[in-house]
């Protein structure tokens, strides 16, 4: 995984609370069996509408969405994620996020960031006032920072200290954990025998 | 002080816990499927990995598997790849798979508990994020995502802060006709989509207590949809006995020693939860879905609600294109709500007591003609024991369609899905925009409301059948 310290990029106003899984990336769109090419699933539904945001060039190459809350609810389709960074996507930015979204964000490398809902709203009223504005998200300092003199935002956003971490060192959860193999090879060791298996041995 | 059900069987899991760090937990059981695993296998292959404990893990196809001519090659090229790439997978990295034609396929949710591997106080995973379903027997079971699925598969482990307790309550007893699906609905109108957060969900009280199994079951399944982390009930002697006699539970000296040890799986009295909410069940009535999210509902009796009396901006912008989505006029009877499709079936009604329920009501009577019923058994198992009951002659013989098992119509990935602006009556989990197709429109509802709306061809319960 790449490692994420800060990025800059347009911000796209998505003003709609709720966006669950099946309006990021809908069902039909997960056959594949890569982890690309699900930029044409994103907001599928909506793409078609001429006014959505995503349709308006003024926010042409967006890398920061900006959605209101319990963005990613539903389903635990990773690809919800990999359809949003398909896309150019780095980082999302809501006041609340869908525990299994969020979790996946993190493993694959796209910035979940929670912020209040109040810097949610200022934050749409500069991006639509100001098409292609952008919007800095920085993971080291946990800001979040756009515009410019009396309009300029910046605040702070929410993070677990964990993902964070693993963020900014671009590391692979899974190699952490096999550097752990005796603890976990201990612990299979008191697993009560009762417990059930798939396999049985012959 | 005492420990929550939840935690009890969070402690007998962790392989390591640090300050500062998620807890490295241990995963009894891991549940594949199609869909979201062939990413993580790839990413095996990449590292050079391999399955750490095969025989902990199971596969079945069931999201993208058509329910009809299920014993020909698949008709899509696409979904054929899908599927032909778990099979590849299995085989490889020798992982039990239970393929689309095999007597233990199904979906996922109701071929683990079907099979006996889904028993209290283990840690259950799948790359699906109605796994909460196993909770019902006592187990933390949760949905994950496909590097996590990678990573289970690779260690047998996951690292996962530990959520906060809440205690979801529910005093008294369900009137007669009202269904654990009119609970969870219920619930979540009054929860809202986010009000889980954070937290694994223990159901209890009289009303949960007095639920079967497989009731049980739609509740636990349904905790996803309020956004809890898991929701489990503590096993207790409806649980042993659904249990005891399935293929891969313990035997002999072993279910002895299992038992033992799941009557140690309750809450403590002095336990402490971090949030508690009591409702009373018998004040429930059969409840419907109105809304593009399960928390909008309301009563059968009721009516859409009029968007303009929202306090809250975020709720009433919500409902109004919620509103326009359905196509509904606010103050419209639910009642009046005329339904094109019926589908019964998903791994939140797709057992055989939904099965035996909806006939129960259908026996006799015909489908109303502009109205389809589609019945899709949540595994083969089901199909077979519905079939011996001969419940797929009453479907049939009231002019309904009997499918072959899978997901079906919930999600609308294989053929069976809704036409733009359809509207149907669903006893499945979402009712979100599109969810069983481009442009349907979906109700959220029991199975007796299914199956009395299939033949009055309105939202309907039981009871305005006579």
């Amino acid at each position: 995984m790449d490692k994420f310290t800060t990025h800059t990029g347009v911000g796209v106003p998505l003003r709609r609370s709720n966006v669950d899984t099946d309006q990021i990336i809908p069902a039909v769109y997960l056959k594949r069996v890569t982890r690309t090419g699900f930029e044409d699933g994103l907001f599928a539904a909506w793409r078609n509408d001429p006014g959505f945001v995503l349709n308006n060039e003024a926010y042409a190459g967006g890398s920061v969405l900006v959605a209101g809350p319990d963005f990613g609810t539903g389903s635990s389709r990773e690809h919800a994620v990999w359809a949003l960074q398909n896309y150019g996507f780095k980082a999302v930015i809501s006041p609340r996020f869908a525990d299994i979204f969020r979790g996946n964000s993190g493993k694959a490398g796209l910035l979940a960031a929670q912020v209040d809902e109040k810097v949610v709203q200022r934050l749409w009223d500069l991006l639509e006032e100001h098409p292609g504005t952008t919007v800095t998200v920085d993971l080291e300092s946990r800001t979040v920072r756009a515009g410019e003199g009396a309009d300029a935002i910046e605040d702070s956003f929410d993070i677990d200290d964990y993902t964070r971490w693993r963020l900014l060192e671009g590391l692979d959860d899974i190699g952490i954990t096999l550097g752990h193999a005796d603890e976990i090879a201990s612990y299979e060791s008191t697993r009560p025998s009762w417990k059930p298996a798939t396999i049985h041995a012959i | 002080m005492g420990k929550t059900l939840a935690e009890k069987v969070w402690d007998e899991h962790v392989v390591r816990s640090t300050p500062g760090e998620p807890d490295l937990l241990y995963i009894d059981l891991h549940l594949i499927h199609e869909v979201t695993s062939p990413q993580a296998f790839d990413g095996l292959r990449l590292a050079g990995r391999t399955v750490r404990r095969p025989d902990l893990t199971i596969a079945t196809e069931d999201h993208n598997v058509p329910t009809l001519d299920w014993d020909k090659p698949i008709a899509d090229p696409v979904s054929k790849t899908q599927v032909d790439t778990l099979r590849r997978n299995c085989e490889e990295f020798g992982v039990r798979l239970h393929p689309l034609g095999d007597v233990e396929q199904g979906i996922v949710h109701v071929v683990g508990p079907q099979l006996g591997l889904t028993q209290p106080g283990m840690t259950i995973v799948c790359g699906d994020s109605h796994t909460s379903t196993h909770g019902a027997f006592g187990a933390i079971a949760f949905g994950i995502g496909t590097s996590e699925v990678e990573h289970v598969l690779a260690t047998q482990t996951l690292m996962q802060a530990k959520p906060k307790t809440m205690a979801v309550t529910i005093e008294g007893s369900l009137p007669p006709g009202v269904t654990a699906k009119d609970m969870v609905l219920t619930l979540i109108a009054h929860t809202g989509t986010g009000g889980g957060q954070g937290y694994i969900v223990e159901y209890r009280g009289q009303a949960v207590e007095e639920l079967s199994m497989e009731a049980r079951m739609t509740v636990c399944n349904m905790s996803i949809e309020w956004g809890a982390k898991a929701g489990l009930i503590a096993p207790d002697q409806t649980t042993f006995d659904y249990i005891e006699g399935r293929p891969e539970a313990p035997k002999g000296a072993d279910w002895d020693a299992a038992v033992a040890h799941w009557k140690t799986l309750v809450t403590d009295p002095d336990a402490h939860f971090d949030k508690e909410i009591v409702l009373d069940a018998s004040t429930m009535t059969p409840f419907v879905t109105w809304g593009t999210n399960p928390g909008q509902g309301v009563p059968l009796g009721g009516a859409v609600p009029d968007p303009s009396q929202y306090d809250d901006d975020s709720d009433r912008i919500a409902a109004e294109k919620a509103c326009e989505y359905m196509g509904l006029e606010p103050g419209t009877p639910m009642r009046d709500i005329k339904v094109d499709t019926v589908f019964i079936g998903s791994c939140t009604n797709g057992r055989i007591e939904d099965l035996r329920a909806a006939a129960a009501i259908i026996k006799g009577r015909q489908v109303d003609k502009d109205t389809r019923l589609l019945v899709v058994p949540g595994s083969v198992r089901v199909r077979l024991q519905a079939e011996e009951e001969g419940l797929d002659v009453i479907f049939k013989e009231a002019g309904a369609e009997w499918r072959g098992a899978g997901c079906s119509m919930c999600l609308g990935m294989n053929p069976d899905t809704l036409s733009p602006g359809e509207r149907s009556a669903s006893t499945s989990n979402r009712n979100f925009e599109g969810r069983q197709g481009k442009g349907g429109r979906t109700h959220l509802v029991s199975v007796p409301v299914a199956a009395a709306t299939a033949i009055r061809g309105t939202l309907s319960s039981p009871a305005d059948l006579d």
